[in-house]
């Protein structure tokens, strides 16, 4: 296995007490493997993406308990300088929003080349030869003109394919994208998303996918965890998971986005909001939305079910939720 | 109201669009009188002719000079009947909030007319353009920017009443206002909270209690749940609904998720580059689109069913929009098009039902801005 975060537990002490943001998340990454972690905000995808990058502030952030195990190593027990060498050489990070992301006086190119210099010991202009490279790998035409010019000079599709350059630049092993599309329009979001799948190919790179969009999620991945206030509920093959899932919160999801291909009734809505993380309901964190939530609901967190070899669900009643179909 | 005059063929670059029935106004008083006349189920109640929006580019401080123009909406015309919801969809920089923002008389056109009950609104002034104020209200993105931090909730949903009093008597506000937060599912007790203290969800609801509380005949909802998470998202699009039934409202839906809005419209209108593209009624524009633009938009949005990967044949346009200051010559969409020739860089295309379809009885017989018009399922899987 290439990463194995087990048992993840992250808090963050604010004011209005301790927001318990990640809740003994489990979850495997193999090479090769798309795994997409979906959730609302707030259900601690990013924070548990962040805390295996290792770019968590801390404070008001800690990790409370738990491992990540990258290649057999836990991240965790690793000095400051032994991670950073990991960051960018083996894993690597693709962030939302690309503008915010690219630094606003160095030009592309500078910042691309910094990171042959600082990790390969490369000279500037060895490193900048190698940064038109990635710029024409990620297909953003007249690279070797654009190498030097500023990241508003960009269009939002070619600011993203550049981070993914970015991410890409050291051959990481693992990549890990936090919405990469979310701000792009479709049209561009489908072609970054094909570049990312195609270099995921050829670098047999293990990918992790912290999304939103079930739409994006049946197109790329290969396993979906869901997240809900810090827990995975629900984890299974794509397939699985789409036709058939096991908690009645997956299940409100797919009922609650309406359909390109038919026009559809009345839309379901979950009620209620995502809990407030500092005052987790006791029992099942789901269980004021759930419609079918019973006392033992209320008063016994579910563990993660086995529900078949590779699908697990944390829900008391998971055999009913996919019985009533 | 005119009736409904359908003409065939590509006339001229609207022939599908009824005729409008101007009024014409001596006094203002009788512009008021038509403008607060009612509308029956089914009328055009708003008719947008050829409605242009320029915006200067200018060079030099002291002595500004225009050397150019970004054409953000750029001659677009369609009606919108009452009680209806027209969709209208378009990768960013298309024009859909100018457009938005022109019939809301917050900007003004170029050139061009926007009817409201034959009322020309873009040349209306004065209480005129008070009352159509009155009756076309707008739901904004962005619930946390678009209400005041240091207002309560019955202060923002209230301070209509301030510019319109006659809507509502200054002793009856607080109750109109209870009675809002009550239609949009709000406890009314909430009426001295302070925006913060709310959810995106809850505070998208405030700014629709706020659109509600002159009665509006015509909502503008642009965007209005792009920024609310899936679960919320399925909750505010039923609220709308909703209300739309209840108060006979007419929606003007902009946005950029197309399954939302095929969800929501009745009809839908495609956007790119300033121009309209494509529209027709939500199965004409969805299961029958004729537009590659329209067809490349649907097929790249991904749809929630892996096993669907495999048998939708997805169209990957290359290159990104072009500006809007400087448009192609002839079509807009010939840069990234893979049908196009020639013909499309000469000759613009008009938004009209392709020839070869105006005889048929088919879904594909709608307007679309295409030379080489042709029908193609791309949403469902072979």
């Amino acid at each position: 296995m290439l990463l194995e975060v087990r048992d993840l537990y992250v808090e963050f002490h604010t004011r209005e007490g301790v927001a318990k943001a990640v809740n003994g998340v489990n979850y495997s990454v193999a090479e090769g493997e798309t795994l997409a972690v979906l959730g609302e905000s707030g259900s601690g995808k990013s924070v548990t993406a962040q805390a295996v990058m290792g770019i968590l502030d801390m404070p008001p952030g800690k990790i409370a308990g738990g491992e990540i195990l990258f290649k057999d190593q836990d991240l965790l027990k690793l000095k400051a300088d032994e991670r950073r060498k990991i960051r960018g050489q083996e894993m690597a990070m693709i962030f939302q929003d690309a503008l915010s992301s690219l630094n606003p006086v160095l030009t592309v190119g500078q910042q691309l080349a910094e990171m042959f210099v600082v990790h390969r010991g490369m000279s500037r202009k060895d490193a900048k030869a190698k940064a038109v490279e990635l710029m024409d790998r990620v297909r953003i035409p007249a690279a070797k003109e654009r190498v030097n010019q500023y990241p508003h000079q960009f269009s939002g599709g070619m600011r993203q394919r550049i981070m993914i350059a970015m991410a890409m630049a050291l051959e990481p092993s693992l990549i890990i994208a936090d919405e990469p599309t979310t701000a792009l329009d479709v049209t561009v979001q489908a072609q970054v998303m094909d570049l990312l799948a195609e270099l995921q190919r050829e670098l047999n790179m293990g990918l992790i996918l912290i999304t939103h969009d079930l739409g994006v999620v049946a197109d790329v991945a290969d396993k979906i965890a869901v997240m809900y206030a810090g827990r995975i509920v629900e984890t299974a093959p794509v397939h699985e998971i789409y036709k058939a899932p096991a908690h009645p919160y997956t299940k409100g999801l797919l009922q609650s986005i309406p359909r390109l291909d038919q026009k559809g009734r009345e839309l379901y809505a979950i009620k209620g909001l995502p809990p407030n993380l500092t005052r987790i309901p006791p029992g099942c964190a789901f269980n004021p939305r759930c419609p079918m939530a019973q006392d033992v609901c209320r008063s016994d967190v579910p563990p993660l079910y086995e529900v078949d070899e590779q699908r697990r669900s944390a829900c008391h009643f998971w055999k009913e939720t996919l019985d009533a179909r | 109201m005119a009736e409904l005059k359908k003409e065939q063929g590509p006339v001229d670059a609207t022939p599908n669009v009824s005729e409008v029935e101007t009024v014409d106004a001596v006094t203002e008083a009788e512009a008021v009188a038509a403008i607060d006349a009612p509308v029956s189920q089914g009328e055009p109640i708003l008719q947008v002719r050829n409605l242009v929006k320029h915006f200067p580019l200018t060079q030099g401080i002291l002595f500004k000079k225009q050397i150019g123009a970004v054409k953000a909406v750029d001659g677009i015309s369609f009606d919108l009947y009452a009680g209806e919801t027209l969709g209208i969809v378009g990768e960013s920089g298309c024009g859909k909030s100018t457009v938005a923002k022109l019939l809301m008389t917050l900007e003004r056109a170029t050139a061009g007319e926007v009817f409201y009950k034959g009322q020309d609104i873009t040349k209306l002034s004065g209480r005129a353009l008070k009352a159509v104020r009155r009756n076309i209200q707008m739901v904004f993105q962005d619930p946390y920017t678009s209400l005041n931090p240091r207002m309560t909730v019955g202060d923002i949903i209230g301070e209509p009443f301030d510019i319109h009093p006659e809507v509502a008597p200054k002793g009856d506000r607080r109750r109109r206002v209870q009675e809002l937060l009550d239609v949009v599912g709000l406890n009314p007790e909430y009426i001295n909270r302070y925006p913060h203290q709310f959810s995106g969800g809850q505070r998208q609801r405030i700014g629709i209690a706020r659109g509600l509380a002159l009665n509006p005949e015509i909502i503008i909802c642009d965007e209005p749940v792009s920024a609310l998470d899936v679960s919320v998202q399925a909750q505010v699009i039923n609220l709308m609904e909703k209300l739309q039934d209840e108060f006979n409202l007419s929606y003007v839906f902009i946005a950029h998720d197309l399954s939302i809005v095929r969800h929501i419209s009745d009809r839908v209108g495609v956007m790119y580059l300033g121009k309209m593209a494509e529209i027709g009624t939500d199965t004409q524009i969805y299961d029958h689109p004729t537009h590659p633009y329209t067809q490349a938009l649907l097929s790249a949005v991904p749809v929630p069913d892996p096993s669907a990967r495999e048998g939708r044949e997805r169209i990957i346009l290359t290159g990104d929009v072009p500006s809007p200051a400087n448009p192609p010559s002839g079509c807009r969409f010939r840069t990234r098009c893979w049908k196009a020739e020639e013909r499309c860089a000469t000759e613009e295309p008009l938004l009209a039902i392709p020839e070869r379809f105006v005889s048929a009885a088919t879904p594909a017989a709608h307007e679309s801005a295409c030379h080489f018009a042709e029908e193609k399922d791309v949403v469902h899987a072979a």
